[in-house]
């Protein structure tokens, strides 16, 4: 039966590997851990924006939208801009209209809104009592509450007057005290289709903010989009968020990539060494081939093809471990499940396999270095 | 030069910083000859083996091996003399561990053209070896490891078959198997060159070649010793002398490297 040459050298580098398995063992758990590493890393700098975007949604929305100049937003407008983001990246959206209103003759500033929105792009606030779910129902901040009678459970005529100073009023009962810390402490807030009914005006809103799992770059588009297809909309990001958040993940994204790199360079050591002992190792058998007519190329390839066979098998194991590495570290560092990225396996196993390769340059050369002669004569 | 000599050496001396481990060695083997090459320890017999055999090359004088002069050959051309003309055979076996027997058959075939599977099985059968064919070298006897070394230097059908030491390694029995299957390679026409501390081995050389300190002190028929500087060729009796004179043409020598 005739065998073709490369595929007799393939056998030869697998028997090489397979029969001799004790002194390949260290480099295959060197490629094999490096690629678990490499994987695992690969994985969480795909997922690390994202999972972190949704960490840095609980300090609120990264997306501001408002009216051109002074002017108010239409809601109109607003339904058009919705539809610019991607739906799956939008975790929330709401529009919140600030009016200037009294009880009984002390001025507020009340504040309609969405409120099973608000819950998405704020997700900062705490309320004790409950959220508003009725028409009537009235959020008062946490400033207010300490400072009058505007407290849960109580009953509150709310008034004031429209564009054209006519005069409007509704009851309201309050069903629940908000606390952020922020300026909202010192507001009222009520759905804004009981601020529409209270104040007679409709369709309109000062400001809009919305939550995007975007980062700040893909937000900027984002907001350049609605600036073209809305023009009587401005929308701008609210930078004391993105930036935030583009420094923490620029930050954690180098040090995954450092992190990944280290990895690399220490397979790579591995790898060498390991690779250099065989070759001493084989002295005599590289000599005996040489004598027996292998040219240094061949030798050469050998060598390389058992460095690329391990770098692919390690790559493959240490790719399988690599999905449950990065599943162990979302899970309990970031509380989330990932989504395995199965096409990074083959990517893994090729980066092993250069990996590998480029390790073997040293004890390649050293093996295409070995005299026939010498060597079979046990110097 | 004549075609009925399939190696040529003119004047060959190998000098190692300040030894000389081979002075002025000329020596011409016609086709189809069992030379020994016999000598104390240090006396240039490995030496001389590894420059018959392009694993070295010489400081001073000339080789031609099969017409070729090896002085006109890159490392790659020696690499590829070895492959086609060569068959070595070794004192130390020299087995791939983690190849079976029949592996190490083929990785000589796999360097030299094809990898043929059952032609490597039939080379096996010759030395006796077939049933043995998948047994790694550590399951197999010193004598069984020596016939595969045998199978893998005659695979390619090699022009001139060297052998260091053949029986260095073995006991009687298997030392006798050897001489047999080299006995029939000779008597099949091969051309042979065995380095020996051995009388016996040599005594069943046609031709005996003595070195003693890197210089040829002996070169004789077995039987009664012959005068230095005739030639040997079979059939031509001592008609022609060895030493005497150099290569007739250049180009002669040189047919194939052209």
């Amino acid at each position: 039966m005739m065998i073709s040459n490369r595929s007799f050298m393939l056998r030869l580098a697998f028997w090489s590997l397979a029969r001799r398995r004790s002194r390949l063992l260290a480099a295959l758990i060197g490629v094999t851990l490096g690629a678990v590493v490499l994987l695992g890393m690969l994985t969480l700098c795909y997922d690390l924006p994202r999972q972190f975007s949704q960490e840095f949604r609980a300090y609120g929305a990264n997306l501001a939208i408002s009216g051109l100049g002074s002017g108010r937003l239409s809601l109109e407008d607003l339904a058009l801009a919705r539809q610019l983001a991607p739906p799956d990246k939008l975790l929330g959206l709401t529009a919140l209209r600030y009016e200037s209103v009294r009880n009984r003759l002390r001025p507020y500033t009340a504040v309609g809104v969405d409120f099973d929105q608000i819950k998405k792009t704020s997700p900062f606030w705490r309320v004790t009592g409950q959220w508003p779910q009725e028409p009537g129902d009235l959020l008062v901040g946490a400033d207010i509450a300490l400072g009058t009678d505007l407290k849960e459970g109580a009953y509150a005529t709310i008034d004031g007057r429209d564009d054209q100073q006519a005069r409007y009023e509704k009851d309201f009962r309050i069903v629940g005290t908000l606390t952020t810390g922020g300026v909202e402490d010192g507001f009222i807030f009520m759905t804004l289709t009981d601020m529409e009914t209270m104040t007679g005006t409709t369709g309109v809103a000062d400001l809009a903010e919305a939550s995007l799992g975007l980062d700040s770059e893909r937000l900027k588009v984002l907001a350049a989009q609605i600036k073209a297809n809305v023009p009587r909309l401005e929308a701008r990001l609210v930078t004391r968020v993105t930036d935030s958040e583009s420094n923490v993940l620029g930050k954690l994204t180098y040090l995954v990539y450092l992190v990944a790199l280290i990895v690399l360079a220490l397979t790579m050591i591995c790898v060498a060494t390991t690779m250099m002992t065989v070759v001493l190792e084989r002295r005599k058998e590289i000599g005996l081939k040489k004598a027996l007519g292998a040219e240094n190329w061949r030798v050469r390839r050998e060598f390389l093809a058992e460095g690329v066979l391990i770098g692919v098998l390690g790559g493959f194991l240490g790719a399988l471990g690599g999905v449950v590495f990065a599943r162990v570290v979302a899970e309990n560092v970031f509380g989330r499940a990932l989504t395995p990225h199965l096409y990074l396996i083959p990517v893994t196993m090729a980066a092993m396999a250069v990996v590998t390769v480029i390790a073997c340059r040293a004890p390649v050369k050293k093996a295409v270095a070995v005299e026939p002669a010498l060597v079979l004569k046990g110097e | 030069m004549s075609d009925n000599y399939i190696l040529e050496i003119y004047g060959v001396s190998k000098i190692y910083g300040a030894v000389a481990a081979l002075k002025d060695v000329t020596v011409k083997v016609p086709q189809g000859q069992w030379v020994a090459i016999m000598g104390p320890s240090g006396s240039g017999k490995t030496t001389l083996m590894n420059i018959i055999g392009c694993l070295d090359t010489p400081s001073e004088g000339r080789v031609i091996l099969d017409g070729l002069n090896l002085g006109d050959l890159s490392h790659a051309g020696l690499t590829a003399i070895r492959r086609e003309s060569i068959g070595l055979i070794f004192q130390e076996f020299h087995l791939i561990s983690y190849l079976t027997a029949l592996e190490n058959v083929m990785v000589a075939q796999y360097y030299h053209s094809m990898v043929d599977e059952s032609e490597a099985l039939a080379a096996l059968a010759r030395v006796g070896l077939r049933e043995r064919a998948k047994h790694f070298p550590k399951q197999l006897s010193g004598g069984e490891q020596q016939r595969v070394c045998i199978a893998r230097a005659l695979i390619n059908h090699p022009k001139l078959i060297l052998a260091d030491e053949p029986t260095g390694n073995l006991d009687e029995a298997n030392e006798r198997l050897v001489m047999d299957i080299l006995r029939q390679l000779r008597a099949q026409g091969s051309t042979i060159i065995v380095v020996t501390h051995a009388q016996e081995v040599a005594n069943q050389a046609e031709r005996v070649i003595v070195l003693e300190h890197g210089r040829l002190a002996q070169d004789r028929l077995n039987g009664p010793p012959v005068e230095l500087g005739v030639s040997l060729v079979p059939g031509q009796g001592l008609n022609e002398t060895l030493f005497s004179e150099e290569p007739r043409a250049e180009s002669s020598f040189s047919r194939k490297t052209g």
